[in-house]
């Protein structure tokens, strides 16, 4: 395989080939059931996050950065926010109010019906992606930054290429 | 008593803060600074022996207020811990940069600022 | 009635929609900067003499978020959206000949505008806090966009003292929380009231007032300013100078100690000798500089000591002078940074010793340099002359001539100081000046040319504002402050 230098031992590689996809549907779990157990839009991002931040210390970064590109994951980054913005701002739509539980009022509650709290799942989704993408490109940034043995000496250098117009 | 010993905490970061000149012992310093605010502000709300602030249908009011703890300070320290981790990634960026401009993290070394 | 929510849904809105849609259309960060900072410019004049509470969510307030428009918060806004347009209608070319990426310059630029508004309108402690964050946020990443040196040390040092000014204020907080059992600003003024005063409050009040004293760099504060000012793009320091200091220092101050804690005989004593202390040593410091933007920072410091004076005194006249001055001094400071970003463009550097015999070159921009160089100092026509001239006058009245003679002479030191700006850059020529470089420059593009047309123009003619003193324009701002706490509990909370 192409990519078998770069990154950990085979030993790892498979046992991150079998778990990414559970990780990431517990983390989806998280988002999803936020309102109803503990958890939420923050953890649950957060273990989004952490999956792709598992393929990038096992595989390397080209890798991980081939999977979901930064562009990706900056635009993810803006979607999530915008989405939370779009439910607050729905509320004005709908109720007039700023951020008000709009969906409540011509859904009422019960129990087995999906929006079971209003738009708390939704913003809770669209924090998980923010929260998600964004973590992921913090760790992608920091990610440039190798250290080196010269001289016996430990030196920071960064790998990143020519910046970006 | 527990929450001079968080003041104390407090002033152990600004101390790492004030009086250490590598850029990385700073950081530590002000992160010191942060969690002892963030465990200053869940120990308001902490009651011992309470129970998680989830009301549940059927539960007596009254009985659920003088159990659970404070629900709103865990919302603070989670807010106040998300806009930490915000500042911590700034601030370890602009580090790196440093180090890349400068070749060290000794903050004495880095005066092209003066006057 | 205006939502008051959309101050803060725009400038997000528009954030985060910036990113997503300009990587491949070039023109749209621009075209979108622009429109938002102006449709928010004009939000923010129809909020002129209204009041409202809003409740976000539809909760009442000591439990629910409040966003609250008052005399005070509405000043503010005028003033930071008017400052933000004029920036952001000077950075289409400003930082497309000096630096790379626009997108996130104005994603950022947004936030930062964004948090200033809900840090004014917000009526709640901890939702202030968060305000605040995002806009430092913001403003700690402007400062270093350049990623040079000095840029990024400037950026450090403000970003380690703005985070603990920070942690200072989120301490306040909690401790007040733990007091009171409440965040929302009038609530914790209704039971502060209530209950004796102790070491507990007034320990939480000195870590608010020192929070917030780091980001209006007041003198024992100020370490950050003169290296983050002049490291910022021109923009930005027009921004940081003429708004954020105002919106995170001074107003959340004015907001705390006369809505909050209640002001009195010491903290009036305190605010004045601190005001009349930076007033003199920033006047003193910038007389020594000769980096342009370095001595204007400087100035800032002097000229917030103003502010602060004129406030300290508490009297209505007193908050007038304060409060037109700092409407002034976002004028005049905004207006002499972006002159000095033009002058950075075209002759590429901001030392004074090499500049010279701009007026023959770049007319519009010496003309405006010279109003609000005279407008800083007192010049009569100009709008500085009549805020500082209130506040003498106030400290006459109030029986402390002595702080009326400390603000003349700093007034005389600005002028001298912006005397060596004018003599050295516009009227007469530097020690280094070259010939060569002279003869090839020419006046800063049309778009740049504009906002320094208009804030000179607002420079000349703001000074009518203050026809009817302390009855005038500024009657209901003053309202806020000068009444006691019980008139913002009964406002916010419904009496």
């Amino acid at each position: 395989m192409n990519n078998e230098e770069k990154g950990m031992s085979l030993i790892v590689k498979t046992v991150t080939r079998w778990l990414k996809g559970f990780i990431f549907l517990f983390g989806a779990y998280i988002v999803v059931f936020g309102h109803l157990s503990p958890g939420g839009g923050f953890p649950g991002g957060v273990v989004f996050a952490a999956t792709f931040i598992l393929i990038t210390l096992a595989f390397g970064r080209e890798y991980a950065l081939k999977k979901i590109g930064k562009i990706l994951a900056s635009e993810l980054d803006s979607l999530g926010a915008l989405l939370f913005l779009i439910i607050a701002t729905l509320g004005i739509y709908f109720t007039g109010i700023f951020f008000s539980n709009f969906i409540e009022k011509f859904h009422p509650t019960g129990n087995f019906k999906l929006f079971s709290s209003g738009t708390i799942p939704l913003c809770n989704i669209s924090i998980g992606i923010k929260v998600g993408a964004s973590l992921f490109m913090i760790f992608i940034i920091l990610s440039i930054v190798r250290v080196v043995f010269e001289d016996g000496k430990g030196k920071l250098i960064t790998t990143e290429k020519k910046r970006e117009k | 008593m527990i929450y001079y010993l968080c003041f104390v905490l407090f002033l152990i970061g600004l101390y790492g803060v004030t009086c250490k000149k590598n850029v990385v012992k700073i950081i530590l310093g002000l992160w010191i600074m942060e969690y002892s605010v963030n465990l200053f502000l869940i120990l308001l709300g902490y009651r011992k022996n309470g129970i998680a602030p989830i009301l549940k249908k059927g539960d007596d009011i009254v009985e659920f207020a003088q159990k659970a703890v404070d629900p709103l300070p865990q919302a603070m320290v989670l807010t106040s811990i998300v806009i930490g981790l915000g500042v911590l990634a700034l601030m370890v960026t602009v580090a790196i940069r440093l180090y890349q401009r400068y070749g060290t993290f000794d903050i004495t070394e880095m005066k092209k600022l003066k006057g | 009635m205006i939502n008051l929510p959309l101050f803060v849904i725009i400038p997000f809105g528009v954030a985060f929609f910036i990113p997503m849609v300009s990587r491949k259309i070039k023109w749209v960060p621009d075209v979108l900067g622009n429109l938002t900072t102006f449709i928010l410019l004009l939000l923010s004049l129809m909020t002129l003499n209204q009041e409202h509470v809003y409740h976000i969510g539809g909760w009442k307030p000591p439990f629910g978020i409040v966003l609250v428009l008052d005399g005070l918060s509405c000043l503010l806004l005028i003033i930071i959206n008017l400052i933000s347009f004029m920036a952001t209608l000077f950075s289409i070319e400003y930082i497309e000949k000096r630096f790379t990426s626009k997108l996130r310059y104005y994603s950022l630029f947004l936030l930062m505008v964004g948090g200033m508004n809900g840090t004014v309108l917000s009526g709640d402690l901890f939702n202030l806090f968060v305000f605040m964050e995002i806009a430092s946020i913001a403003s700690y990443a402007l400062v270093g966009f350049g990623c040079e040196a000095s840029e990024l040390e400037a950026s450090f040092k403000y970003l380690v003292m703005g985070n603990v000014a920070s942690l200072f204020v989120l301490y306040g907080v909690a401790l007040l929380y733990g007091k009171t059992g409440s965040l929302n600003i009038a609530d914790v003024a209704r039971i502060l009231k209530e209950i004796p005063s102790d070491n507990l409050v007034n320990f939480a009040f000195v870590l608010l007032i020192g929070g917030f004293m780091v980001k209006s760099a007041l003198v024992p504060f100020h370490a950050w300013l003169p290296d983050a000012h002049p490291s910022a793009p021109a923009p930005i320091s027009a921004m940081l100078s003429g708004v954020v200091i105002k919106a995170l220092g001074v107003y959340v101050i004015c907001r705390l100690i006369f809505n909050l804690f209640g002001f009195n005989h010491l903290i009036s004593q305190t605010l004045i000798y601190l005001g009349v202390i930076s007033m003199i040593v920033g006047v003193c410091l910038a007389l020594l500089q000769s980096d342009l933007k370095r001595l204007l920072a400087y100035h800032s410091i002097s000229q917030i000591g103003y502010v602060f004076v004129g406030i300290g005194i508490g009297t209505p006249l007193g908050i007038l002078g304060g409060l037109f001055h700092l409407f002034n001094h976002s004028l005049f400071k905004s207006l002499l940074f972006l002159d000095s970003g033009s002058i950075e463009y075209q002759t590429g550097t901001r030392d004074l010793n090499k500049m010279g015999l701009l007026y023959k070159k770049m007319p519009i921009t010496s003309f405006s340099t010279l109003f609000a160089s005279l407008s800083i100092s007192g010049i009569p026509p100009f709008n500085g002359f009549w805020s500082k001239l209130i506040i003498i006058l106030a400290a006459i009245k109030s029986g402390k001539s002595i702080i009326a003679l400390w603000a003349v002479i700093g007034s005389i030191l600005t002028l001298s100081s912006f005397t060596k700006v004018l003599r050295y850059s516009i009227y007469g020529k530097g020690e280094k000046w070259e010939k060569e470089k002279w003869e090839k420059l020419k006046e800063v593009p049309d778009t740049m040319v504009v906002p320094l047309i208009i804030l000179s123009l607002l420079c000349l003619f703001t000074g009518l504002l203050i026809i009817g003193g302390t009855e005038g324009i500024f009657a209901s701002t003053i309202d806020v402050l000068e009444g006691s706490v019980l008139k913002y509990i009964n406002k916010v909370l419904g009496s």
